[in-house]
């Protein structure tokens, strides 16, 4: 019941926003439409049931986009930096860096929060451990403090509304 | 607001111009991956906010598409990346990298 | 709609656009192995998808957000049914 809502209510919040417009036509349509689909869908979103609803939601939500957009920005000019320098400036390696969020969404959030964020790509993850490509892997460098910066960012984040 | 919204075209088209000229510059798939993907999303994000600039009344479509380019973008790439490694694509290393900082 | 309408700034993002574009199209081409070419591909779906929503405001017409919209579906689809395909035939 809880997925059900949850996924009629984020359906409904799109239909209407593609709809552009509140007529009563487009609130009924977009109501009916909203349940059809998450009756059909709810059995194969059980990643949904990871999110803790608390009336903290938008407040953790904002904060962790605060946090990944800074890092979005900067990866970017980090991406420029090298892309632009004559010899490109890299150092790649694949790390294994190991996660303390348990649920599916929170892994999956977390892998796509790394790969968008400066000289980080995440390849895959099996059960805990994330493999992650990473370029700026300078010989000498002490491996298991940086791994675990690369994560703890978004985590601190992420487990305000997932576990 | 037209200055600003060109502004953000203009910085939108820059990364994906980066983003681009990265996966020609980049010297294996991996790399291509990181700077493509970051990049690209970075800039079609900015053409979306400049087009937001000149048109306010169309936030709520152009807050569906930057949602969507961010949530699949980085899913795409990971994709890709582990089809990749599957299919037996090794990580491209500096030449030297074992005596140290060499070449 | 010409140049001299987009002025100095819009006619500099059509172009950064355009290069980016052509430079992916190189990478496409040029391989050399199949997920380098998906690379490009997906890189490719992105800025075209910012191209279509950088359309609508250049036409203003916002029926291509919706084109837009659809596009990226049809692309992120794409990207990832082919990189499934590699995966299954390593």
């Amino acid at each position: 019941m809880r997925r059900f809502a949850l996924i009629a209510v984020g359906i409904f919040i799109v239909w209407l926003a593609l709809a552009g417009r509140l007529t009563l036509a487009e609130v009924v349509t977009g109501a009916l439409v909203a349940a059809g689909v998450a009756a059909l869908s709810r059995h194969h979103l059980a990643l949904l049931d990871d999110i803790r609803l608390t009336p903290m939601l938008p407040v953790h939500l904002a904060r962790y986009f605060w946090t990944f957009f800074i890092a979005l920005v900067g990866a970017n000019l980090d991406v420029a930096r090298r892309v632009i320098s004559p010899k490109p400036d890299i150092h790649p390696a694949l790390v294994e860096v190991r996660t303390a969020l348990t649920s599916d969404l929170g892994k999956l959030w977390l892998a796509n929060s790394i790969t968008l964020t400066p000289g980080t790509l995440s390849v895959d993850v099996v059960g805990d451990v994330l493999k992650v490509h990473w370029i700026d892997a300078t010989p000498g460098r002490d491996m298991e403090h940086a791994t675990r910066a690369i994560a703890e960012k978004f985590e601190a984040r992420l487990k305000g509304f997932l576990s | 607001m037209a200055v600003i919204g060109d502004l953000f075209l203009v910085l939108g088209g820059l990364f994906l111009f980066l983003g681009a000229l990265g996966i020609v510059r980049m010297p294996d798939v991996f790399n291509r991956l990181q700077a493509g993907t970051k990049a690209a999303t970075l800039g079609a994000l900015g053409i979306i906010a400049g087009v937001f600039f000149h048109h306010p009344g169309w936030w709520a479509k152009l807050m569906i598409i930057a949602l969507f380019v961010l949530i699949t973008s980085p899913v795409g790439s990971s994709t890709i990346a582990r089809a990749a490694l599957s299919a037996g694509i090794r990580p491209w290393r500096e030449r030297g990298e074992d005596e140290g900082e060499g070449a | 709609m010409s140049m001299a309408q987009l002025g100095i700034l819009g006619a500099t993002g059509l172009l950064l656009m355009l290069a980016a574009v052509a430079l992916a199209l190189w990478r496409l081409l040029l391989g050399p192995s199949t997920p380098d070419r998906v690379v490009a591909a997906d890189t490719l779906g992105v800025i075209t998808t910012a191209g279509l929503v950088w359309l609508a405001s250049a036409l203003d017409n916002g029926i291509y957000l919706d084109v837009a919209l659809v596009y990226a579906a049809l692309a992120f689809i794409g990207v990832v049914a082919i990189a499934r395909a590699l995966e299954r035939h390593e």
